[in-house]
Formats: structure tokens, sequence, C-alpha cells
């Protein structure tokens, strides 16, 4: 091939609804690696982006919660197999965007495939182990189950890039919630890329759902949707955690606060089944025993 | 009972109705006994307690007087009478009392070998037993309610929830597999007017149980049986400040929930607060629980154990003159059993006996205050005046004291105020539906999710509705059941964390 070949630039669009698609107000921002090169383009997603990710978010949880847990286990399972064969893929565009090394690129993307068959397997275990049967003083059955909150926002790190992201979500959809995670404002790329492997497994539309754009501007409207069940905040900002908290006074969104530093995230620390629990709503149900 | 009714002989010669007395057709048959339902009265002995005229703050294992030297008034709802004053703690007092918690979890409670800290609860347990009597006849002087139910309901928890945490406090590590547990810190619990004594149980028993100290607030109407409890914790020997009680008003819970060296705050509530305090909170290292308001459905399908359901539909509005947040204050009734189902509960209410809190007999007690009572009424207004037909029982309600009659509103619609507002008095606001789709997407669209009932016999129809039902308590054929084992608390806006059970310890531990 000729070196006067022109590269073919990319947009990287969005992640709503099992749909890729462009911010409906129009605007693009530039994604740009950790040395100040223009790498490629994102979306700028506006609220009514994140208003239409709600929207599209809702029926994905009711039929995903739907699923039996069994079956949920084997669709992360089957993600984690897609992001296996796409490996190459997301360590170069950690490598590119974030500008570590390939080999420490190599290593975050095995232990995010490792992170999710590991939490792939708790769908069908952590009602069992959170879950109880109560031994009430009176002639009734009585038994206490841990279902999904909802519509779950995500404010992912910038860095690790991808492992953070997969950590953080994994623990939220795995109990039948979705996910609408806003990507890391400096490295928007690897969650892009992680998207279009996403699209390619069988995790149905709509369960994680990915925008890009700038965090100060979305976050009032996070705090303030009506609709939106739960946050989960790994940005590690105090002001983005002041803002967010505010949304537990508009509609009582359970909100949650994870701190890692960079390096936590490659332990044991970032992959605590105890996250499950920040996303669920405890269900107990009476029934008096008698003939 | 001393019902004046004539004892029916049976025999078997009696399968054809005797000449003269002509079967009345059933639809025209109603329950109406007339003065023969009247009960002489049994009332509960109220003299031999005595109630000083004025209470203290409990800071530091000690009844001290307040900073400001305020006092107010807590008075008898059923009589108005002034029963004592309560000292009104300022922002000073709040702050002498978290000093006071945050000395005693550091020098002793945090320190205290977890199973000796399981045996003060025990202690505690016991006393409260012992001591039952005088404090449900406390509880019912104080806030209205029947004894009937602070004798067999309350009490009889606010005892077994101490018992079940006390267990607990030498056993964390096995409810949290795989982590360990450690307390937060100084809580800070502010509780309501509806359940007193119960609800302090609800928030001390599991603070303590994982090594935290306490501040608590009682609701200003009901701070008596609070102080009672204080007596308690000195007579158990619970080293000074371990608990610390502090009495009065909006402004008191204002001085705790803002207070920098809280650790964590629960509170039970409006939802309405809830939301202010979760603003107050928002930037601080302070964990919260919120157990908040309700409009709970409780739903009625044409296969269900009519009888049985009547009585638990009673028993879920009328239950605690209706001051219960998970009151089944929608009944949703299928069409085909709607005539019916409105007959019978028509005639139930007829016979709840509405009066004296003391007396054995009395099955609706004094509303709790007179703000209350004007709510009370003002929402039912507004029901009437939107378009729904009211029905009341014909009793005669007591011409000192807050009172409000066992009601229930037909002809309601999602619009009205009464389908949706939480009304917290003994008002149920009676809709209908076809399907069971029907009835979960109506009983879900409220932005409360505290509790629900489903009435049928079918097995897999109740696990559907339990599964579908967004609330956080789901009674199938029961309702309004309590039990220290059984996690309570909200889907959305009724509140986030749990109360009760194994659950229930995760809102006092930290986990590494």
């Amino acid at each position: 091939m000729s070196d006067l070949r022109l590269d073919v630039r990319k947009t990287y669009k969005m992640y709503v609804g099992g749909q890729f698609i462009r911010s409906e107000s129009g605007r693009f921002l530039p994604a740009k690696s950790s040395a100040g090169e223009h790498l490629d383009n994102i979306c700028h997603a506006s609220r009514k982006d994140l208003r239409d990710a709600v929207v599209a978010a809702r029926p994905a949880t009711d039929g995903w919660a739907k699923k039996t847990a069994y079956l949920r286990s084997q669709i992360l399972y089957r993600a984690a197999e897609m992001l296996e064969n796409r490996a190459s893929a997301l360590i170069a565009e950690i490598a590119r965007s974030t500008g570590v090394s390939n080999g420490q690129a190599r290593k975050e993307v095995t232990l995010a495939i490792d992170r999710l068959v590991y939490f792939a397997g708790w769908s069908d275990k952590f009602s069992q182990v959170f879950g109880s049967v109560n031994p009430v003083a009176s002639s009734h059955f009585n038994f206490t189950t841990p279902e999904p909150t909802g519509i779950v926002v995500v404010l992912a790190p910038d860095e690790p890039s991808l492992v953070a992201l997969v950590s953080l979500v994994a623990p939220i959809i795995l109990t039948g919630n979705s996910a609408i995670v806003v990507a890391s404002e400096k490295y928007p790329l690897p969650a892009l890329t992680f998207a279009e492997i996403l699209a390619t497994s069988d995790l149905p539309g709509g369960v994680i759902n990915i925008l890009s754009g700038k965090h100060a501007e979305l976050l009032p409207h996070i705090a303030s949707h009506m609709d939106i069940n739960a946050i989960v905040d790994a940005s590690g900002s105090a002001e983005t955690q002041v803002a967010l908290q505010k949304g537990v006074a508009t509609n009582l969104k359970r909100y949650t606060v994870r701190t890692l530093s960079d390096k936590d995230w490659f332990t044991k620390a970032g992959e605590d089944p105890y996250w499950i629990m920040d996303t669920v709503e405890f269900k107990t149900a009476w029934h008096p025993i008698g003939i | 009972m001393k019902m004046k009714l004539k004892p029916v002989k049976l025999s078997a010669k009696r399968a054809v109705a005797p000449v003269g007395h002509p079967v009345v057709p059933l639809k025209e048959r109603r329950l109406n006994f007339g003065n023969k339902w009247d009960y002489a009265p049994a009332p509960e002995d109220s003299k031999s307690y005595v109630i000083a005229p004025q209470h203290e703050l409990f800071i530091n294992g000690k009844f001290v007087a307040p900073a400001s030297g305020k006092y107010f008034e807590s008075i008898n709802p059923a009589t108005e009478q002034t029963l004592t004053t309560i000292a009104a703690a300022n922002a000073e007092d709040v702050d002498k009392a978290v000093k006071s918690a945050r000395r005693a979890y550091d020098k002793v409670w945090s320190k205290m070998p977890d199973r000796e800290r399981g045996k003060y609860l025990y202690r505690i347990a016991r006393i409260i037993q012992e001591k039952s009597r005088e404090l449900a006849v406390l509880e019912s002087m104080d806030g209205g309610k029947t004894i009937k139910e602070s004798r067999d309901v309350d009490l009889p928890l606010v005892a077994a929830h101490f018992f079940y945490y006390a267990g607990w406090a030498d056993k964390l590590k096995y409810a949290f597999p795989g982590k360990t547990p450690q307390p937060l810190g100084v809580a800070g619990q502010i509780i309501p007017w509806n359940f007193p004594l119960l609800m302090a149980a609800w928030k001390i028993a599991p603070a303590l149980a994982c090594g935290n100290t306490v501040v608590l607030k009682p609701a200003e109407t009901t701070s008596l049986t609070a102080m009672r409890l204080a007596q308690i914790f000195q007579e158990a020997g619970l080293p000074e400040g371990v608990v610390n009680i502090v009495t009065g008003a909006g402004e008191t819970g204002a001085a705790l929930v803002n207070h920098p060296d809280i650790d964590k705050l629960a509170f039970t509530g409006s939802t309405e607060v809830g939301k202010r305090i979760a603003e107050a909170v928002a930037g601080t290292k302070k964990k919260l629980t919120l157990e908040l308001g309700g409009k709970a459905a409780n739903i009625l399908f044409e296969d269900a154990p009519l009888d049985q359901a009547i009585e638990g539909v009673i028993n879920g509005i009328y239950f605690n003159q209706g001051h219960v947040c998970c009151a089944g204050s929608r009944l949703f009734v299928q069409e085909g059993i709607y005539s019916t189902v409105i007959k019978k509960l028509r005639d139930r209410i007829q016979t709840l006996r509405v009066g004296n809190p003391l007396d054995k007999n009395t099955d609706i007690g004094a509303i709790n205050s007179k703000p209350q009572l004007e709510k009370i009424r003002e929402l039912v207004q507004s029901g009437v005046d939107e378009g729904a037909q009211l029905t009341q029982t014909a009793c005669a309600l007591p011409a000192k004291g807050y009172w409000y009659p066992p009601t229930f509103l037909t002809g309601v619609t999602h619009a009205h105020r009464v389908a949706t507002e939480e009304i917290f008095g003994p008002v149920l606001s009676i809709m209908t539906f076809r399907t069971p789709e029907e009835a979960f997407e109506r009983a879900n669209n409220t932005p409360y999710g505290l509790s629900a009932g489903v009435w049928t016999d079918k097995g897999s129809k109740i696990f559907k509705m339990v599964s579908k039902l967004r609330a956080g308590v789901v009674w199938a054929n029961t309702y309004n059941k309590f039990d220290p084992t059984s996690p309570f608390g909200g889907y959305k806006e009724s509140g986030f964390g749990r109360e009760g059970g194994l659950q229930g310890l995760s809102a006092y531990v930290r986990l590494t």
C-alpha cells in the first residue's frame, strides 16, 4: 500500500438501547491521547441523550431481570468470551489512549475478562448468599430476597479505563439491573470500544448503555432524573459527589461512592461481591402456615 | 367477652329453620348488634404508675437539664390532659450528647468484648419484659394507641428486638462471609411517634450490637417511654454515654443531623423530612438509612379466602389508628367480588370500638395529635370533594381528645389525593381491578414502595404478585406482621436500608 494513503478516522458513537447513536445535539468532541494527540472524535452527550438512555434502559431492565439467573450468568460469560476474542483491539485502544505500554494494557484487558467471568458466576449465587429465610416467632413462612433496583448510572474513573468499568458494571447488571455508563471524560475510547464488543455478545440491548461527553454538564440531570434508581460514583471527585448526592434528595436514588486508587482496581479490592448489595432491594415476603 | 348474646344450642335436629322464625334472605342480612355490642368498661389500671412531672435529657448516663432551660408539654391525646413536661434540647445539648457518645465509643464500647456487649442487650431485653405492662400503659397514655396493641404487639416486639440483636453481637463475622465487620462510630437516630418504643428498639438494638454508640431523638409528642427506656439502660448498668437521648422538636433533630461528629444517621418518618435529611448529609461522610412513608396496596383477588381477607384488610388499615407507614391504605378489589367486599367491610367496621385507649376492648384509640387529626380530616374532605363516597362507623366519639372513626372511601380514582397521598389515619381508599397485571401495575404506580398485601388462595399467583410488587415487604394472605428476624424497609421513595433481621445489620457496620 502506498505511503500516501490517508487514515480513515472514526467518530465513536454512543451505545444506547443496543444501537450506536450520535448525540441528538449533533455535538462532537475530540478524543485525545495522554500526550495530547488528537486520536478520533467522540459524541458529546446532551441532557436529551441521557433521558433517551433512561427510556431505553427501563424496558431493558424489566426484560433482563425476568431472565433466569442461570441465563444472565451465561450471557455475562458470553460477553467475556467476546472480549477474549477481541482482546487485541482493546489492548491497542487502551495503549494509544492512556499511553500505557502494550504489556500493561494486555494485563488490564485479561484482568477485565477474568473479572467478568468472576462476576458472571455470582448471578445465580448472590441471592443464596445474601438472601435469607427468617425464623419469625409466629406461624408464617418468611423469606428475604435481593432484587434489582432498576436503572443505575455509573460514573467511571479515568484510569484504569477498562478494568474499572467492567468491575463497576458487572456487579450492577448481574442481578438484573441495567446500567447507563458515563464514560471517562479523559479516556473515553476504551469504554466505547468495549461497547462495540458488547454489541456482538448476547447481552440484550439497553442493559448496558454508554454515553460520552462532559461529566459536569450531565451531573445535574443525572441527579434530578426521576426514573433513575441508583448511582454508582467512581469519579473520585468531591464536587461530583456533592452534585450527585443531591439526587438522593430528589427521589431517594441509592447512591454509592467507590473510592479506589488506580492500583486498587487491579487487586482483590476491585472485585468485591458486596458491591452487588449496593444496587439491590431486599424484598421480604410473609405467608401464613396452616391448613 | 361480655356480649349479651343468648348461647345458641347446637343440635342435629336443627337442620331446618324452626317454625315462626322465617329465614332472612342472605342479601338482606346485616350485622346489627344494636346496644348489645356495648361492653362493660375494662380499663387497664394506670393509677399505679407514677409519671414524673418533668423529664430531663439523658446524656452520659445521667438525667440533665437542657441548656436552654426550656421544657414543652406532653399531652395524652385521648384526654388532652398534660401528662408531663419534657426537656427541649438545643444544639448545645445535642453537642454534649454526641461528645458523650463519642467518648463512650472510643473509651468503652468499641473496646468491650463483643460477647459482653451482647450480654448488656440481653439484660436490657429482660428488664423490658419485666416492666412490659407499665411501659405498655405509658405508651398508650402518651401516644393514644390501644392497650391491646401496646401490650400485645409493641412491647413483646420491643423486648424481642433486643433479644434478637443481643445474640448477633458476638456472631457478626458470620453475617458477612469473607469480611470483617467494624462498627461505624456514633449513630444519630431520629424516630417517629407511631411506635415510640418499638422504633427506639429497632434503632438502638442493632446499633449497639454492632458496637456503635447512640444519640436518639424521640418524636416530640411521644418522648415519655423513651425516657423510661433511659432508666432501664441505667438499671442495666449500660456504660455511661453508650446511649444518649435528646428530646425536642424539629430543631433538635436538625442539630443532630447537622452535627459534624456523627458517623451514621438513621431516620424513620415522613418522606418530606427524609429528603431534607438526605440533602443535609450530601457531601459528608455520614452513612444514611431512611425508613419513610408509604401508600401500600392491599390486593384482593376473587379467589381469596374472603373472611380472612376482610380481617386482614381491617387490620391492614385500622391497626394503630392507621398511624402505620406500611398501612394497607389502598385496597384493590377484583371486580367480581366488589359488592360483597364492600358489604362485609361496611358491616365489619361497625363493630370496631373507638375510645379509651386504656380499655382492653378498644380497637381504635386516639389520633396521636391535633395536627395529625386535622391532616386526616383535610385529606378525607378532599376525597369527598373530588367525588369519592364516604363510609364511616356510626359510633359515638368521646367529647375530649382527638378521634377519627374508621372510614373508607369508595369510587376513588388514581387522580384523587386520597389514592396517592399518605393519610396516616384510619382511612381506606378502595378501588377495583380486573386482571393481575392491572393490579400490580396500579399498585406500583406510586413513588412509595414500602409494603403491599396480596390475598388469593392460588399459590402460583402469590409468587407472581410477590415478585412483581415493588415493595420491601409483601404480606400474602396476612398483613401488618412484624418480627425482629424479618427485615423491613422500602423501595423507591419509601427510603433505603433495612431494619430487622440479618440484613438490618448492614446499616451499622463497615466491612473491611
